[in-house]
């Protein structure tokens, strides 16, 4: 029960982390990368915690649930990083530079 | 049940922020990434319904969420992208 209330509460803390992400980067592309994996990391935890909380409330069909929420499981984390991937790929077609923050090879010298 | 209602009104909150966030942004690609996070966030909820109510039609309602999502998300970026 301590286990399964702990998952959840890192899944809300994990997804609450990828909503400030969204508010608080300042380019497109890091807003990306912050967002989808802090939200699919939140949403991994969050599952496991559901249903190692409803093995103490489902009576019977448990083995269903967990089996339904498995398979979504198994398709969120197809569809989430290839659903970044085209996003960022349409931003960087459609003309946005990524704002670069730290750049070293900007006036860099030829090598020798 | 107080666990549950807890993390119900925490989910609304990150969900209507995400939702304020598609309104307030300018560029196109700010508001299909906010609509991503915020689909996630919605797959989540519907699977804590689902634990709420002891029901499994709920969890195959958020699968089938999730594939419409994909796809819309993959359609948006391929019409931005500019190639058939």
């Amino acid at each position: 029960m301590i286990t399964a209330v702990a998952f959840l509460c890192a899944g809300i803390f994990f997804q609450t982390i990828g909503v400030i992400a969204l508010y608080r980067f300042p380019d497109v592309y890091t807003r990306i990368h912050g967002t989808t994996m802090c939200t699919t990391l939140g949403s991994i935890l969050f599952y496991i915690g559901i249903s190692m909380y409803a093995f103490f409330s489902f009576n019977e069909n448990w083995l269903a649930f967990t089996s339904h929420i498995f398979i979504t499981l198994i398709l969120l984390l197809i569809t989430a990083p290839t659903g970044s991937h085209a996003i960022a790929r349409a931003a960087y077609k459609s003309g946005i530079k990524p704002k670069v923050v730290f750049d070293k090879l900007r006036d860099a010298k030829c090598s020798k | 049940m107080i666990l549950y209602l807890i993390i119900s009104i925490i989910l609304s909150i990150l969900a209507l922020l995400c939702w304020l966030k598609v309104i307030i942004s300018r560029t196109i690609v700010d508001k299909m990434v906010a609509l991503d996070a915020a689909n996630t966030i919605v797959i989540s909820f519907l699977i804590l319904l689902g634990a709420i109510f002891k029901e499994i039609v709920y969890v195959d309602v958020a699968i089938v969420y999730a594939m419409l999502s994909f796809v819309s998300i993959i359609y948006i970026s391929r019409y931005l992208e500019g190639c058939k």
